[in-house]
């Protein structure tokens, strides 16, 4: 007697049995003594009539009793196939068993196809556990090599985000990257050049995962090497094209926006590769920064248009990836440019852009939102007034204090005290000075509540500077790294209906009190300057 | 404590119909504990008004300006007046940035806050 299963391809691959495919059916050979095995090789496409009836049929198929047009009955009958025994469990057709003819050279039995017919009914549900099983690991393996690269295209990704933001005196930089559960190929660079100046560069590779990581990789490293060499954000992003468009994987490319900051004089020049358009916020509204040029890596010969502006105290720059403008709501709305430019309208100088971007894109999102790609920000505003007291250096300033209270409750009046004696000093008036003291008690507050959680041994750090024309006071804690949330505008009415707490005020009064309020935060510190003008 | 500031102290006096709460030292955080039981005492016989006097206090912070909008929460849900007397300039001026000074009149001194009331 001859056994073996045949394979199939079966023709709808979505219910759950849809990895009985050719490739995963394990050839199955039943074998007795004094009996002989050949393995016939068929393909029994899905179309195949012989399918259907093999389905149909509970018992043992005769060959010589079908009549059908079928390519895999013919190939049967050719490798000598008499009976067929369908295999068939939970009313899907997981297999057949073919047999020749007996060694005897009798017909089959009513005995032998009873036997056929026990076998294939205890054989069926066996071998359809088999496969599930083999589909499970297969499957499991899978999501394990899924996982694992997800995991090394996170670690490229962060492994080359920069680790330190920019420390410029007059301007606050802050980054963001939060990279999608598939990761996608985001990035942002800092380039620091010997003449002070610092290239700032955003960029995004299509496709996810490890291939997008390592595309990223390579052009980071590309733009490296040719910001060091050469002048202008144009020239750099023609190098790029140049040297990506032999090496690019097909069907990828990159979006890359560059630019170019001289901080002494504000001069930013950029050069755009396809990017998503930075937007700049300055007195008279807010602009997109234009710039023309294909993605990188597309085709060579290209040239980019090299556009430039001034930037002037107070001016803010958002540099982002598609991840925030191709947002989407619960309700399938993206949130798209026109957001994005009433955003940067209508953040206030007291924000921080970055979160007051995060704070809006999850108004719009929604709580569980599934990132649908990396969400990548640079934000770079021009103080109104530099974080004098970071720089004691410059001669224009006079340090007239420098100290640091331990954060312990109660301290913050020693930072209070500290620094109106010395303001005192000053042509500050005597209610402008009142004003100060406030602030600072409140900053001081913020200081070790906040950045330092009243931990005695973390030390607030306070420096009074003056100018000419200007008192700052800076206060700094150890809570770099993150973004204070800016407190709700306290309201008094809601307060008194017990709609708000009655706390919240210090904030309110910090701004209230002074001219003019700066914040800054790198990875270690949190830094707030209050000046009052003289 | 830090130098030159006293604790908080608060005291409950009744002059006519006003009940009058003088306060003194530093009104932070610490304070909440004295303050309410002085709210507590002046309103046990429930005057016609309510005076806070100021004229002792060295320092509020923004903590000690949540408990006075507590307490004046507590005394609006009574529909009992509250006035203040003896804010510095300063804090007169935190109380209208506040609008604080929108729910309780702001008198110079206790003779002006009683001969007004």
């Amino acid at each position: 007697m001859t056994l073996n299963i045949s394979r199939w391809r079966k023709k709808n691959k979505t219910n759950s049995d849809a990895a009985v495919d050719s490739q995963d059916v394990v050839p199955v050979a039943v074998v007795e003594p004094a009996t002989q095995v050949i393995t016939v090789d068929v393909d029994i496409t899905p179309t195949d009539p012989l399918l259907a009836y093999l389905q149909s049929s509970a018992n043992p198929v005769e060959l010589a009793r079908l009549n059908m047009q079928s390519p895999a009955l013919d190939e049967l009958r050719a490798a000598g196939v008499t009976v067929i025994v369908p295999l068939v469990s939970q009313g899907e057709l997981i297999g057949i068993i073919n047999l020749g003819s007996r060694l005897s050279e009798q017909e089959f039995s009513t005995d032998d196809r009873k036997l056929l017919n026990d076998l294939s009914t205890q054989a069926a549900p066996a071998v359809r556990v088999a496969q599930l099983v083999r589909q499970q690991q297969i499957e499991a393996r899978d999501r394990e090599r899924m996982e694992q690269e997800l995991r090394v295209a996170r670690l490229i990704q962060q492994t080359l985000l920069p680790k330190q933001l920019p420390q410029l005196p007059g301007y606050n930089v802050a980054a963001y990257y939060q990279p999608a559960r598939q990761v996608g190929g985001d990035f942002y660079d800092f380039h620091y050049f010997d003449d002070g100046r610092i290239g700032l560069v955003v960029g995004d590779v299509t496709d996810k995962g490890v291939p997008a990581a390592l595309v990223m990789a390579t052009t980071r490293t590309m733009l490296r090497s040719a910001a060091e060499r050469l002048e202008s954000p144009g020239a750099v992003l023609e190098r790029v094209n140049e040297l990506l468009v032999e090496d690019i994987p097909p069907k990828m490319f990159v979006t890359c926006l560059y630019a170019l900051l001289d901080p002494k004089t504000g001069r930013l020049q950029f050069a755009n590769a396809g990017h998503d358009l930075p937007y700049v916020r300055t007195a008279d509204g807010v602009y997109e920064m234009r710039a023309t040029g294909m993605p990188l890596g597309l085709l060579g010969g290209m040239g980019y248009e090299e556009r430039e502006i001034t930037l002037n105290p107070g001016d803010t720059v958002l540099f982002y990836s598609d991840g925030i403008a191709e947002a989407h709501s619960p309700t399938g709305d993206m949130f798209g440019f026109p957001r994005m430019h009433a955003l940067m309208e209508a953040y206030s100088a007291e924000d921080q852009l970055v979160q007051f971007v995060l704070d809006q894109l999850g108004e719009f999102t929604g709580p569980g939102w599934e990132q649908e790609d990396d969400v990548t920000m640079v934000t770079l505003e021009v103080l109104r007034k530099a974080l004098v007291g970071v720089h004691s250096d410059d001669p224009a300033w006079t340090v007239l204090a420098e100290f640091d209270v331990p954060s312990e409750v109660g301290n913050e009046r020693i930072a209070m005290n500290r620094v109106a004696e010395v303001a005192a000093e000053t042509s500050l008036t005597a209610d402008r000075l009142e004003r100060l003291k406030t602030a600072v008690a409140e900053a001081t507050m913020n200081a070790m509540e906040h950045g330092n959680k009243y931990r005695a041994d973390v030390p607030v750090r306070v420096r009074v500077c003056q100018s000419a024309d200007v008192l700052s006071v800076t206060i700094t804690d150890h809570g770099g790294g993150q973004f204070v949330r800016e407190a709700e505008t306290p309201d008094i009415d809601a307060k008194l209906a017990g709609l708000q707490s009655p706390r919240g005020w210090g904030l309110f009064l910090i701004q209230n009190m002074v001219d003019e309020l700066n914040v800054t935060s790198d990875d270690l510190h949190h830094t707030v300057e209050l000046i009052m003008n003289l | 404590m830090a130098s030159g500031f006293r604790e908080f102290q608060a005291s409950v006096r009744r002059q006519d119909g006003t009940a009058i709460v003088e306060l003194s030292g530093v009104m932070d955080g610490s304070a909440e504990q004295l303050l309410n039981s002085a709210y507590a005492e002046a309103t046990s016989s429930p005057p016609e008004r309510l005076l806070l006097n100021f004229a002792d206090v060295d320092y509020i912070n923004s903590t000690g300006i949540a408990l006075i909008v507590s307490i004046l929460a507590q005394a609006r849900k009574a529909h009992m007046p509250l006035i203040t007397a003896g804010l510095s300039e300063h804090y007169q001026e935190i109380f209208r940035i506040t609008r604080l000074a929108d729910f309780m009149s702001i008198y110079p001194d206790e003779a002006a806050a009683l001969a007004a009331a």
